[in-house]
This record gives C-alpha cells, sequence and structure tokens, in this order.
C-alpha cells in the first residue's frame, strides 16, 4: 500500500498456514546500509510472522527515531504503522493497544531511542508488561546521526575518531527483568535461528516480551575495539541454552534429551523447549537470570537466549477490566452515557 | 484604585444607615490544611439557597498545609460573578496574615476575627466583630484534635446571624456536605449553632451588610469548571484518558475517573468502557493520546502550562500525522514553585503555535462550566473531523472555582467521528491517499488497523499524499498547504464568537475565557459611571472567523482583555487582522495570579482612552 515491494526472489509456492507465501509479509525495500544488522532482524521477522501465520492486518508496528526504528517500514507491509518521535514509542504503543488490545502491537526501537532519551519511557513499558513484542537493536551507538556513542556502548569501547566511553554501559535485559517485563530475551542480528525461535515465541507470548538484539552498525561501530562488532560479538555469545520453538499449531515431535529439557508453555498454549547447554539455568528464576547476566558481563560475554520468562504475569491491560470489544471500535450507544445519567449527574448539583 | 466609599457603603459610626442587600463578598483567611473548605463551601450554598447569585474563589498555596490561603465568596443580587476587587467581609483565622489582611482592608470593612488576635487595635474605620473561637468550640468538640476542624464552623454561625442568612439553610447545605459522614455532621452542626448563639447573644449588629432571599438561582447547578469538562468528555464518549497529576487540571480526570466508574461501566459485564491510565509524565500522557487517537479511540488528556510544554514534540507529530487527541490545558501562572495555584490566561501563544516546524492548533475558549461542558463535547468532535490535536483552554479560576451553572443540557446531536475510509467511499474514490485531499477542505479519510481496509505507515513531515516516505521539495509543500487548507477550514468549524453591537458604540471589547465575567460587569460600570457604551466580541475558539475582522472595523478602538503580561490574545488577533487594522488593537492585561477584576479593567480602559482623546486633541 505504502510502499514499494523488496526485490527479494520470490520463495517458491509455499505457504503458510493462513495460506500466504513468505513474500506476503515483506515490506518496502530496506534504505538502511548493507550489511547493516537491522536487515537481518526485519528478515527474520517476517520469517517469524510468515511461519507462525500471522494476519498482518491484526499487527501494528510502532518505533522510534533512528536507523533501527526505520525498520517497519521494511516488514509486514499490509500492517499500520507508526513512526514516532525519538524514545517515545512506549507511550504511542500504549495508547495505541489500549485502544485496541486484538492487536499484535510489535515496536523496534534503537539502544539510543530506548536507552538514552526514551529510557523513561521504556522502563515504564516494562514496569506496565503491555502486551508487545519490543525489539531493541542494539548496535551501542548512534546510526542515523553517524556513531555517537550510546548508553549500551560498553565500559572502554572506542569510537572511530578515538573517543573512548568511559562510563558503564546500562544492561537493558536486566533493567526489562527488574522492572517486570515478563518475557526478556537477548539475541544477535547473526544467529538466525535462535532469533527465529524467540520471535515466535514472542509472538505467542502475552505481556511484553523485551528482546535485545545485537545489531552490529557495519558503518561506525563494526570495529577493532567495539564489544558490539560482529567478530566481538560471535567470539563472545553465551547461549545459555539451545532453543526450540512448537506453535500451538504443531505436535511436538523435536526429540530432546530427556531430563535437559524444559518446556515453557506460553499464553496461546504454544511451547519453547530449551535444551539446557549452562548447566541448571532456569528462565524461571529471576534472581538467577540476575546473577547470570552479571556474571557473564563481567568476563566481557553476553548471555544470549531466553534470559527470563514468566508466562502467568498478568498484562497491563488485563489489570484495566476493559470491555471485550476494542474501546476503538465501541459503538455510540455505549460510550454515551443516556439521558438520566446526566439528569442525574445534574441533580447531584443542584 | 478607587472603591466604594465609607459612606455608599452606609457605614457610619453607630447602627447601619441603610442596608446593602445581597451585593458583598466575603474572604475567609486560615491556614490551609485546616479544613476550611467544608465552612467555606456550606457558606456559598447557603447563600446560593437562598437564591443570591454567588461565587466562589479559592486562592490557595502551592502546599499541603501551614500556609495561607483566602476562600472568597461573592454575593450579588445583579449576578455579577468575576472576582469583586476589595474586601467587605473580612473572616480572619490566621494569625500569620491577620494584620496585613485587616490592613489592606478599605474603609469600612468588616471584620470577623478570633479574639485573641486583638485586630480591632489596628484601625478605627472598621467594623470588628471579636469571637473566642476556641472557648466556643471546646465545649461542642470535646475531643481536642477535632477541633482545629470544627471550630471553622463557628463562622458559618457567626456570619449567618450578622448577614440575616437563614439558618435552616446553612443546616441544609451542612446535610448535603458531610451527609455521609453522621459523626462529623452532628459536631459541625453543634459549632454551627455555638456560633450563631454567641452573635445573637454578643454582637450587635453595626454594618450595614445583608443577604435576603431572592429567585435568582433556581433551576441552576453549583460546579467548578474541571467537573464540567470531566463530564461533558464523558458524554462525549471518551474511551482513552491518561494525563499526569498537575495543579490545576489534576481534578479533571480525577473526577472524570470517578464518574466513568460510575455510568461508563458495560451494564451486562460490568467490564469498562474506557481506560484511564495515569502517565509517567506528560510526554507520555500525549504519547499515549495519540497512539489511542491513531487507532481510532476518543483519547484526551489534561494538563497545565508546564506539561503543555513537554506536549510540544508530540503535538507537532499529531500535527503532521494527522491525529486525533483533545488535550485539555488548565491554565497556571509559570514555571516551578512559586505561583503555580495561581490562575492565568498565560498559554495561549505558545499552544497556538505549539512545537516546530509550521504547527497550528485548534482551541477552544471556554469562559464557564457550561460551556467547558459543551466544548468539551465539541472538541472530540473537531479533533476526528479534523484529524489534528484540539485544545481546550481552560484556567485555574474556571478550572477549580465553584461557579454557578445552567444544568448540563444532554448532546442531542450524534457525535461526529471524521472522514473515516469506508468500502463505499473506497470503492467511489477508486484509488486512496491517506493524505489525499478529495472533497477540497484539505481533510483526507483516514483508516483505522483493525477496520479491515487499506493500511498505512503514519509518520512525521516527510509524506506524500499516499504517506510514502518522501523528502521532495513538491511533496512537503503540498502537503502543508493542504493542512493549512485544512486550518482555514477550521475556522468554519470551530465555536463562532458571541458578538454584541451597541448601536453607536465606537470602542469594542474583546474578551476570552474567563476573564468575560469581570468584562460583563466592567461594560456596565463604564456605561453607568463614565457614559462609555462599549460593543463586546467573545472569542470561543481560534481559528477566528470573519467575525472578528468585521468587529475591529467597526470600532475606532479595541481592548483586548486577558490575563498575561504580553497580550498573547491581542498578539494572535494582530496576526489575523488586515494590518491597516492593527492599530486599533489595544491590550488590557492583568496578570498578578488573581482573577482579573471588574474594577481593573474600567480604570484601564478609561485611562486609554483618556489618552486616545488626548492624542487626537493634539
Ligand atoms: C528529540 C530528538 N533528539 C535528537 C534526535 C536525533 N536523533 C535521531 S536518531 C538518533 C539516535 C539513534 O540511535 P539509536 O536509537 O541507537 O538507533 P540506530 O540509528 O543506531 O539504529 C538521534 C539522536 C531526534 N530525532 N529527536
Ligand atoms: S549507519 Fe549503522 S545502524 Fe544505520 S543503517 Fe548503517 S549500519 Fe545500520
Amino acid at each position: 500500500m505504502t510502499t514499494t515491494s523488496s526485490s527479494a526472489p520470490a520463495p517458491g509456492r509455499k505457504v503458510n498456514r493462513i495460506g500466504l507465501e513468505l513474500a506476503a509479509y515483506r515490506g518496502g525495500k530496506s534504505t538502511l546500509c548493507a550489511g547493516c544488522g537491522h536487515n537481518a532482524i526485519s528478515e527474520r521477522i517476517v520469517e517469524a510472522c510468515y511461519e507462525m501465520g500471522v494476519e498482518s492486518e491484526r499487527v501494528i508496528k510502532l518505533s522510534g527515531i533512528g536507523c533501527s526504528s526505520k525498520s517497519p517500514a521494511y516488514f509486514l507491509g499490509q500492517a499500520h504503522g507508526f513512526n514516532a518521535v525519538h524514545g517515545r514509542m512506549p507511550s504511542v504503543a500504549t495508547g495505541a493497544t489500549l485502544a485496541n488490545h486484538r492487536m499484535l502491537a510489535m515496536g523496534v526501537s534503537g539502544d539510543g531511542d530506548t536507552g538514552a532519551i526514551g529510557i523513561g519511557q521504556f522502563v515504564h513499558l516494562m514496569r506496565r508488561n503491555v502486551p508487545m513484542i519490543y525489539i531493541v537493536e542494539n548496535n551501542g551507538c548512534y546510526g542515523l546521526t553517524k556513531g555517537q556513542l550510546s548508553p549500551t556502548a560498553d565500559l572502554g569501547s572506542t569510537l572511530k575518531n578515538g573517543v573512548v566511553n568511559d562510563l558503564p554501559p546500562v544492561d537493558l535485559c536486566a533493567l526489562a527483568m527488574d522492572l517486570g517485563a515478563s518475557f526478556v530475551a537477548r539475541s544477535f542480528s547473526g544467529d538466525k535461528k535462535q532469533m527465529l525461535s524467540l520471535l515466535k515465541a514472542a509472538i505467542a507470548h502475552r505481556g511484553t516480551a523485551m528482546l535485545d538484539i545485537l545489531s552490529p552498525c557495519v558503518t561506525f561501530n563494526d570495529h577493532e575495539g567495539s564489544t558490539k562488532s560482529y567478530s566481538y560479538v560471535k567470539d563472545h555469545e553465551e547461549p545459555l541454552e539451545e532453543i526450540s520453538f512448537v506453535p500451538f499449531f504443531e505436535e511436538i515431535s523435536i526429540d530432546y534429551e530427556p531430563g535437559t529439557v524444559r518446556a515453557v508453555t506460553l499464553h496461546d498454549g504454544s511451547k519453547l523447549l530449551l535444551k539446557k547447554l549452562a548447566g541448571d539455568y532456569d528462565p524461571g528464576n529471576k534472581a538467577m537470570a540476575r546473577r547470570v547476566i552479571h556474571e557473564s558481563a563481567a568476563r566481557g560475554e553476553f548471555p544470549t537466549g531466553l534470559i527470563y520468562v514468566d508466562p502467568t504475569r498478568p498484562d497491563f491491560l488485563a489489570l484495566l477490566n476493559l470491555v471485550d470489544q476494542p474501546l476503538a471500535e465501541l459503538p455510540a450507544g455505549r460510550t454515551r452515557p443516556p439521558r438520566e445519567a446526566l439528569d442525574a449527574i445534574n441533580d447531584a448539583l443542584r | 484604585m478607587t472603591s466604594p466609599s465609607l459612606a455608599s457603603r452606609g457605614v457610619t459610626s453607630g447602627p447601619a444607615a441603610f442596608p446593602v442587600v445581597n451585593d458583598f463578598s466575603i474572604q475567609v483567611a486560615t491556614v490551609n490544611g485546616s479544613g476550611s473548605q467544608t465552612a467555606n463551601l456550606v457558606l456559598l450554598r447557603s447563600l446560593f439557597q437562598s437564591g443570591v447569585p454567588v461565587s466562589g474563589k479559592n486562592l490557595f498555596p502551592s502546599n499541603i498545609a501551614g500556609l495561607p490561603t483566602w476562600f472568597t465568596i461573592r454575593a450579588c443580587r445583579h449576578g455579577y460573578v468575576g472576582r469583586k476587587k476589595g474586601t467587605d467581609i473580612l473572616v480572619a483565622m490566621n494569625p500569620e496574615t491577620a494584620h496585613e489582611d485587616v490592613l489592606g482592608l478599605d474603609p469600612g470593612a468588616v471584620v470577623v476575627y478570633d479574639e485573641p488576635l486583638r485586630l480591632n487595635a489596628l484601625r478605627d474605620d472598621l467594623v470588628f466583630y471579636a469571637v473566642p473561637f476556641d472557648k466556643l468550640v471546646a465545649p461542642v468538640c470535646p475531643d481536642a484534635k477535632l477541633r482545629k476542624l470544627v471550630r471553622n464552623m463557628i463562622y458559618d454561625g457567626v456570619l449567618a446571624k450578622l448577614l440575616g442568612i437563614e439558618l435552616e439553610e446553612v443546616d441544609r447545605a451542612l446535610d448535603r456536605q458531610l451527609a455521609k459522614k453522621p459523626k462529623a455532621l452532628a459536631l459541625n452542626q453543634a459549632a454551627l449553632r455555638a456560633g450563631f448563639d454567641y452573635a445573637a447573644a454578643n454582637l450587635e449588629k453595626r454594618d450595614p451588610f445583608v443577604a435576603e432571599r431572592m429567585q435568582a438561582t433556581s433551576g441552576r447547578i453549583l460546579v467548578d469548571g474541571n467537573a464540567a469538562a470531566a463530564i461533558g468528555a464523558m458524554m462525549a464518549g471518551v474511551t482513552v484518558v491518561t494525563w499526569y497529576p498537575i495543579t490545576p487540571s489534576s481534578s479533571l480526570c480525577e473526577t472524570l475517573a470517578t464518574y466513568m466508574r460510575r455510568y461508563r461501566m458495560d451494564p451486562e459485564t460490568g467490564k469498562a468502557t474506557f481506560a484511564v491510565v495515569q502517565a509517567e509524565d506528560e510526554l507520555s500522557a500525549l504519547g499515549m493520546a495519540l497512539g489511542a487517537g491513531w487507532m481510532g479511540a476518543r483519547s484526551m488528556t489534561a494538563t497545565s502550562g508546564p506539561g503543555i510544554s513537554l506536549m510540544a514534540e508530540f503535538t507537532g507529530l499529531g500535527y503532521y500525522a494527522e491525529v486525533p487527541a483533545v488535550i485539555f490545558d488548565v491554565q497556571r501562572v509559570g514555571p516551578s514553585t512559586g505561583l503555580p495555584t495561581r490562575t492565568a490566561q498565560g498559554d495561549i501563544l505558545s499552544t497556538a503555535f505549539l512545537s516546530h516546524g509550521d504547527t497550528r492548533h485548534p482551541m477552544l475558549l471556554p469562559s464557564s462550566p457550561r460551556e467547558i461542558y459543551e466544548m468539551a463535547i465539541a472538541a472530540f468532535d473537531l479533533a476526528e473531523r479534523l484529524q489534528t490535536p484540539v485544545f481546550v483552554m481552560s484556567d485555574l479560576d474556571l478550572g477549580m472555582n465553584t461557579w454557578m451553572s445552567e444544568p448540563f443540557p444532554y448532546p442531542d446531536a450524534p457525535m461526529d467521528r471524521g472522514k473515516r475510509l469506508t468500502p463505499e467511499t473506497l470503492a467511489a474514490l477508486g484509488e486512496w491517499g491517506r493524505y489525499r485531499d478529495v472533497d477540497g477542505d484539505g481533510i483526507p479519510y483516514r483508516t483505522v488497523a483493525g477496520d479491515g481496509l487499506p493500511p498505512y505507515f503514519c509518520r512525521g513531515s516527510g509524506h506524500n499524499d499516499r504517506a510514502q516516505y518522501s523528502e521532495r521539495p513538491g511533496d512537503y509543500v503540498a502537503n502543508i498547504d493542504r493542512i493549512d487548507r485544512k486550518f482555514q477550514h477550521a475556522r468554519t468549524l470551530v465555536p463562532p464568537p458571541v458578538v454584541e453591537r451597541v448601536e453607536g458604540a465606537r470602542v469594542g471589547v474583546i474578551g476570552y475565557g474567563t476573564s468575560h465575567w469581570a468584562i460583563v460587569e466592567s461594560r456596565d460600570q463604564l456605561r453607568e459611571e463614565a457614559g462609555l457604551d462599549t460593543s463586546y466580541l467573545r472569542l470561543r475558539a481560534f481559528p477566528f472567523g470573519p467575525e472578528l475582522e468585521a468587529f475591529v472595523a467597526a470600532h475606532d478602538r479595541v481592548y483586548v482583555v486577558e490575563q498575561n503580561r504580553d497580550g498573547q490574545m491581542a498578539s494572535l488577533v494582530t496576526l489575523d487582522l488586515d494590518a491597516a487594522l492593527a492599530p486599533r488593537v489595544r491590550r488590557v492585561l492583568h496578570y498578578d495570579g488573581l482573577p482579573v477584576d471588574a474594577r481593573t479593567i474600567t480604570d484601564e480602559i478609561l485611562r486609554q482612552e483618556a489618552a486616545a482623546h488626548q492624542e487626537a486633541r493634539r
């Protein structure tokens, strides 16, 4: 509708469970730099929605400002999108879900958009557990304004111009978890398989699903000395578990060694199968998750995978006791009180 | 400032020479947190119930307890409800301010005071009534902790006796106020009696002020503007309310939430047909409102000046992306600490052009509870019709003070949900462009997520008429020129001004909002005291309609009366006028944090008129 479709090769006649081809989930042609991690994430979003049989018309895409925040234009061309202002996507997304709880809200932000100007709104979105997917495309720098340091830049990382970061980074996963997000994961734009599983699980989750995806900026932050470069992340990524996701519409058939596998049932009945790599790691245990994050950070490593999940925490809308019909769709007969109500109000003021 | 002289108040050294009936202002000076609000509202209501036109204004500090507050009640048989300059009857309960309060009175004023303060020693041109509050309260309120609260009711009893307010009416008002708290009611009733009996036995009437039953309030209600706005918003069918607390707007959303819980729960399921969310700040409050408006909900927020400043960027986004939302601005004096609890009309210019780029926003300018109720409803229609943020510019005086009002009429007109694309319009149009002007009024058709119609990507300044990303100069110009057409069209949609042309008048007055009430009174003063006839145009919205220019053109001088230092509306008016008419626009300004009063306006217009005539003679 609003964008020209991408020139990616058609994936043949293969269709998903609602009869759509992968191409139906694409958006406009990306205008980001070739090789930018953000493009890979858009690709995974397309695949995840395709594999889950998501109806694009039931999705709303939201973002702030930044290279990352441009990306909603490059996936799901058949969904409504709102490119808001810098750092303030969380509030727009919150308002949108209040108005129509039946939509699947998908937000894309950057580490500057989220960790700097938008950290206040980020904090409160996580606290509220607003039902939405919140993706941070984390490159440790400001891409769109040409490479300044962001709050997730690691202590000691250097800019191309030699500026050294001497402030500690904000760990968005630790923050989100502490604040109340009910699904917290980290991945890497180069890890197709893990990211896809996490995205599909996020789609099935009800509550805030915060995905911190390390996504190197090939133009400003993919060099020696950057802890958000491809080579650094590849070498220092420490998967917590091997993840498999089974949507509610599929039989569980994946064969995992008994004893090392844990299944997490999500809101819609889908299952996340976690094969432990790191001994007894339990994503339902906040204290352990916190410890793992901090300990690996001290070693200069990034734990990836599903860090924390609580499928039982009620989301923000559930707390508001709303009628089933979306507020935006209520007819006047249900939103304008009758004459007797106004008469009673007037009488009480006489 | 001259005020009625001793003689004109009928004050003599002996008993009153002639009564001044239903024309006085009472000022109760207390400490905030001392629970005087009940006593003040009971007094106000007793007069109202006696059919006497009243208004009540609370002048309070930005503090929870311990600082001085003054509550002013004006009774006026002529129906003037603006603030009256000067106090006729002072109830001095606050030792901190008592001296200053007494020294500031005009000769002939009445002082009811706490006996130990010995205020009668301060002046000999006032009428003093000493009341031993502590002695009176002790026997009626055995619990010493409650005495501080209950002793206020004693001055209601004293004043009822002195002014001749029927005790049954005071009792009835008290009943209403405390019906749900029988214990407090009993204590207050006893205190009221104690005050009344004390006055009857010990105070000889030596002042002229009298309250007499009238029939001027029947059918009316007593309400503050924030409650009226809340009721309007609820009747407008608002579904998403997002806000951040700030005086003087907080009670708007709080009252709204209370009414919604009562009248907007689905009768079948008991579930809410609305969401009220206290946001983390005003940026979020407006962001949420825009998110909801984009999705097709009727959404709103309420704030005051500091919040408006924070909302600037989002307001611009709403303007450029064309997303409806309603914003109530209950204006107050400037930033930070100091006078946040004082009134002003200080956000006019900054709100009209809030944000960056070529932004302009419709503003509605209510002057009364009834009007803000109606404008609240109109604002939601306009926001959806124009697909843009719409501001309702209230102020502290309207929002938090108590006003008489006509009851609120039921909105019979159906809601205007604006131009939403339907399958039929889509078929008729052939090809739809989100930002295409099909009807020539600058207003495009929109779709919302979930409606099954074509989606679009909503963003700020850079898009063409099909909502595609574009940085082409031509696309930008075409788009903002269309938005300007929309704004010009808005002139025909917003409430027109109320114009009162007086035959032969060479001088016009322009006002808006709460300044109206002082202007009404001032125009009578100008006519009666100086023989100056004035026409009057009361603005009710920005952008202005054609009536404005016609009005200015028809008068030699036009005085824009407002409550800010720089004549913000006068500037806006001047911008809109033919340049040749601009010199006719004069400014009458009031900006000390108190609601403007008639005398100030009258004196200033007469001063400027004299100067103009002198100029003409030279
Ligand atoms: C209020 C405001 N301040 C500053 C900017 C300029 N700005 C645009 S994008 C950006 C940083 C984006 O960085 P990040 O969120 O990390 O996204 P990336 O481009 O790296 O994907 C800034 C500072 C803006 N658009 N708005
Ligand atoms: S500048 Fe960096 S973040 Fe922006 S598109 Fe290019 S690679 Fe991606």
